[in-house]
Parts: structure tokens; sequence; C-alpha cells
């Protein structure tokens, strides 16, 4: 059985004065491998929580994760996190970076080196191994990022707000980067974002969850992120159509914020 | 044509030290005063103090303000440094004066180091620990080590062993509460990336707990570093036969006052150099420092 199936996940927090918050209830869904999801939600509706379970740093009060026929219970090199910046490790020079997982494995020094070669090209760092990270630019920094996380070749790669902290400009190039290491991988990917242009384009499925209890409010099927490859990612963002179920989108999660201030 | 900014002109020396007039430095900021940026150089004002202290030195004892017993001449020092540096000061060289300070320094403090950091660590990494330790450093923290002397000369004498127990005192609290502090600072979603590549817990506390907290260690070194070598010469003052703190008590009992600054300006010469050895050292070691 393979793939992701997520089957009657709930999350319940209790705060110190008693009060019980719903992060996540009864969330259901299935994966299957090589396919990107994107998700979108305003803040509180559980999206990171969500990731957080699938990445086995928390276990839900309730259901049931499982990922290529085993449940998930902590954190595993089978599942890689990209984070919105500062987790890469500023000892470590670029190549040290990509290479850690491997190198963790215990695996030899000369195949460490290839592997790292070889990512360092596909994210356009070859020139830059021996620098520190902190040297690089906010967009270089995420490329290491990802290189890191796929050096280790998880199944499945979970993306938390990755190009969160990035320009606007720079923030297109590295969507249709994350578009391209997704075809010549073939990896499951999980995108958690707030753009909703960002969600559209890069999303084969699309979730969009709500607050009160944190749950999956609606879910989109989207041609964007394979088309996104071969077409030019302006055109494809300024087609009606995509304009379309982004005013959907944006009018639903707007209503979701009123609502929630309406409520503070 | 070219203005001088807005109140450059009639700045009084009192504003002017202030740093809220201009000195007409050439520079096309207007704002100034508050810019934390425009105050990083001034190193030809240190030249020019530090020499403005000799010369003062120098006028002073030529026309003999002051008794050369209370203030001596720089020439006097001068005397009194080659003199010692060559044929010493009771039993022992100024070399070996100043070795004894520092090995009785390098004991006490590595010793603090070896104790302090693990403690911190375990401090930062179980709650058992931090439990348990938190009152018992918070407590002994902010005591001064100098006030440890008495019960460490009753424990241990006044030897070699009393002297470097305190400055392990005087190092441990200090390095506990960096390495522990060092140990806290560690950002959540690097420990998140680092277990998703497949570390081991030990993995985790080798090559991401410890390195995220070398620069804080180092802090609380260069802290300690300071300290120790205060409370060395202190304790020396005390109780000893050799160092530097030794060798300024037994001259003021002899009124022989040139020894006594000479003894001071070591002291603070020593004291400047350790911090610039340790920064070089930190900048060496540590250079990803503050970029996290």
């Amino acid at each position: 059985m393979q793939g992701l199936n997520i089957s009657g996940v709930s999350m319940v927090y209790e705060l110190p004065n008693g009060v019980k918050v719903e992060a996540l209830s009864d969330v259901n869904f299935s994966l299957e491998p090589g396919a990107v999801l994107s998700v979108l939600g305003p803040s509180g509706c559980g999206k990171t929580t969500l990731l957080n379970i699938l990445a086995g740093f928390l276990a839900p009060t309730q259901g049931e994760v499982i990922l290529n026929g085993h449940p998930i219970e902590g954190p595993d090199a089978e599942r890689g996190m990209v984070f919105q910046q500062g987790a890469l490790f500023e000892w470590l020079t670029v190549s040290e970076n990509v290479g850690f997982g491997p190198a963790m494995k215990g695996m030899s020094k000369k195949e460490v080196k290839e592997k790292v070669e070889s990512w360092l090209v596909t994210v356009g760092l070859q020139d830059f191994g021996d620098k520190a990270v902190y040297e690089l630019s906010g967009g270089m920094q995420q490329r290491v990022a990802l290189a890191r996380c796929l050096a280790n070749d998880p199944d499945l790669i979970l993306m938390d707000e990755p190009l969160g902290a990035l320009d606007a400009l720079t923030r297109e190039k590295m969507q249709s980067l994350i578009l391209k290491l997704w075809k010549e991988t073939g990896k499951t990917i999980i995108v958690i974002t707030h753009s909703v242009e960002e969600a559209l384009f890069l999303g084969q499925k699309l979730f969009v969850m709500a607050p009160r209890p944190g749950r999956i409010e609606k879910r989109y099927n989207l041609p964007f992120a394979e088309r996104g490859l071969v077409e030019d990612p302006r055109s494809i963002k300024t087609e009606p159509e995509f304009i379309e179920v982004r005013e959907e989108v944006l009018s639903m999660i707007w209503g979701m914020e009123e609502q929630i201030m309406g409520q503070l | 044509m070219e203005e001088g900014r807005a109140g450059d002109k009639g700045d009084g020396l009192l504003k002017r030290l202030f740093g809220m007039g201009s000195w007409g430095e050439n520079s096309r900021k207007t704002v100034t005063f508050g810019d934390a940026g425009a105050v990083t150089g001034g190193r030809v004002y240190s030249v020019f103090a530090v020499l403005f202290l000799f010369v003062l030195w120098f006028v002073s004892s030529a026309y003999q303000w002051v008794n050369p017993i209370f203030w001596p001449s720089p020439l006097a020092v001068w005397e009194q440094f080659v003199d010692i540096l060559f044929t010493g000061y009771r039993r022992f060289t100024l070399w070996e004066h100043i070795g004894w300070s520092l090995y009785r320094i390098l004991l006490g403090f590595g010793f603090g180091c070896l104790v302090g950091i693990p403690l911190g660590f375990a401090m930062g990494l179980s709650n058992v620990v931090r439990g348990i330790c938190d009152p018992v450093v918070e407590f002994f923290r902010p005591i001064p080590p100098l006030a440890f002397i008495p019960l460490v000369i009753i424990w241990s004498g006044i030897g070699e062993r009393s002297k470097i127990l305190l400055l392990f005192l005087a190092a441990l609290w200090i390095m506990a509460i960096a390495a522990r502090s060092g140990v806290s600072s560690v950002r959540l979603s690097k420990i998140h990336a680092a277990y998703s590549l497949g570390a081991s817990k030990f993995q985790v506390l080798r090559y991401v707990i410890l390195p995220n907290a070398l620069p804080e260690i180092f802090i609380g070194m260069r802290v300690a570093m300071g300290v120790c070598w205060g409370t060395v010469v202190a304790a020396e003052l005390v109780a000893a036969e050799s160092g530097v703190g030794f060798m300024i008590m037994a001259a003021s009992r002899f009124m022989t006052t040139d020894v006594v600054v000479l003894g001071i300006v070591i002291i603070g010469l020593i004291g400047y150099g350790i911090d610039i050895l340790m920064r070089i050292l930190e900048n060496y070691l540590v250079p990803w420092k503050g970029k996290g």
C-alpha cells in the first residue's frame, strides 16, 4: 500500500486554564505517490499542526497516519522537511549542509561528496559549495534547504512556508524550481503556504482549511502545476481560469478571517 | 555653495564631547546623534588619550607634584621592571610571578569549564537536572568569588590547591549558565530538521546542539577569564608566595610604590591581553556567531 493515508486525525490541545482547543477535527485524505498538494488557510486553521503530525513531531490525539503501509510514529529520514528560514546549520558550509543527512547515515565521504555535488548542480549552486550559508542570499539559502532535503532521498517532502521570507521576484523563480524538482524526482510533496497564487500554481491538489475546529473546508484538483513546467508561469497566473479560482479561494479565506475577527 | 550642516557652527565643546555637535567630519549623514553606526572609530583620540596620560605622568613626576612615595616616576617603574625581569623580586623573576598567576587561572578556569559546561548542557537538556541545579547555580552566581577566600583557606590552606579551588568556583557558575543558555537558544526548526534528516539523539547533540551553543560558551569563557584574572590577583593579595598579586602586596609593605605601580600596569595589560586573545580565538573558532 503505497502513498499517504490519513484517517480520522484529530488534535486537541488543553490550555493551562483548562479550555480545550480543537486544532484539527477529523481530517481524512490520501495522497498517491508523486502527488503535490498545497494547503492554504487562515491562521489558526491547524495547517502547521497537520504538518507537524505528518513529520512525526506531534502525535495526534485521535486517528491514523499511514505512509507506505506503516504508521508514522516520530521523525524519520523518509520524511524530509523544508522550513521557512533559519533551519540551515550556520556552522556548516553549503556542501556540509547538503551532505548532512547522508553523513548522519554513515555514508562514505566519497559517496556523500558525489551526492552533494550533483544536488548542488541541480539547484544551481555548484560554485557555492565551500561558502558559509550566511554568506548566501535568502533565495540561495532556500535552495540549499531544498538540496539538503533531497540529498537525503525522502519519500515525502513537507514544506512549511518554504518561500515565505523571500521577495516576490525570487519567490516566483523558486516556485518554478520546486516544480522542476518535483518533476525530476517524482517525490510526494506537501506545501503549506500563505500565498493563494503559490498554492494554485504548485498544487495538483489544494486543500483550503478552516479554523475552529481546524478542518479541510474545500478540496480542489488543479491543472496548473503540470503545465507550470512547460508554459510561462506568468501567463498561467494571468489566465482567466486561474484568476477565477484565485478569487474564489481568496474570498473564502477572507470570509474566515472576518469571522475570526468578529469572534474576538 | 557647500554649506555645513545645521548646527555645525558654534557648537560648544561640551555639546561636541557628548556627540551632539560636529567635529567637522566629512559625512553626508544629517542624523548622527543616536546613530550607533556613526560612533565606531575614534581610534585617533585613543592614541592622543594614552599619550596624554603618559606625558602627564612624566611631567608630574619631573616636577615632583606628588611625593614619589605615593606616586613613582615612570623612569623608576621602568628601572624596577628591568630589574625584576632579570634579577627577580622575592625569589621569583617577573616572568615567574606572571607565570604562577597564569598557571593558577588556567587550571582553575580549565576545571571550571570541564565541570561547568557539561553541567550547563545537562541543565539545558533535562528537566530534572535543571530543577535540581537551578537554585544552587542561581544562588552561587551573584556571590563574589572573593567571599569564598576564607572558606577555601580553611578547607585547603594557603597553598596552590585553595587558589585553584577558588578560581574553579569563580568559573564554574559562569560556564554553567553560559552553556545552559547556549543549549536553550537552539531554534526548534534546526532540531526538527536534523531529526528529519535521520540524525540520532546523540548526533543531534554533537552536530546541532553543541555547535549552536559554542558562541555563547565562548562569551562565557571570555567573562570567566576576566573574572578569574581579577580573582587570582585578589587571592594572591591575601595569601600567596608568588604571583603578580603577591608581588604588589609584598612591595606595599616596604613602601616600594614603583613595584606596586609596575604590578598594576602588568595586571591591566595582561587582563587586556587575555580579552583580545579570547576575541581573536572567538573570531577564528566560531565565525558563525550571530549569523543564525
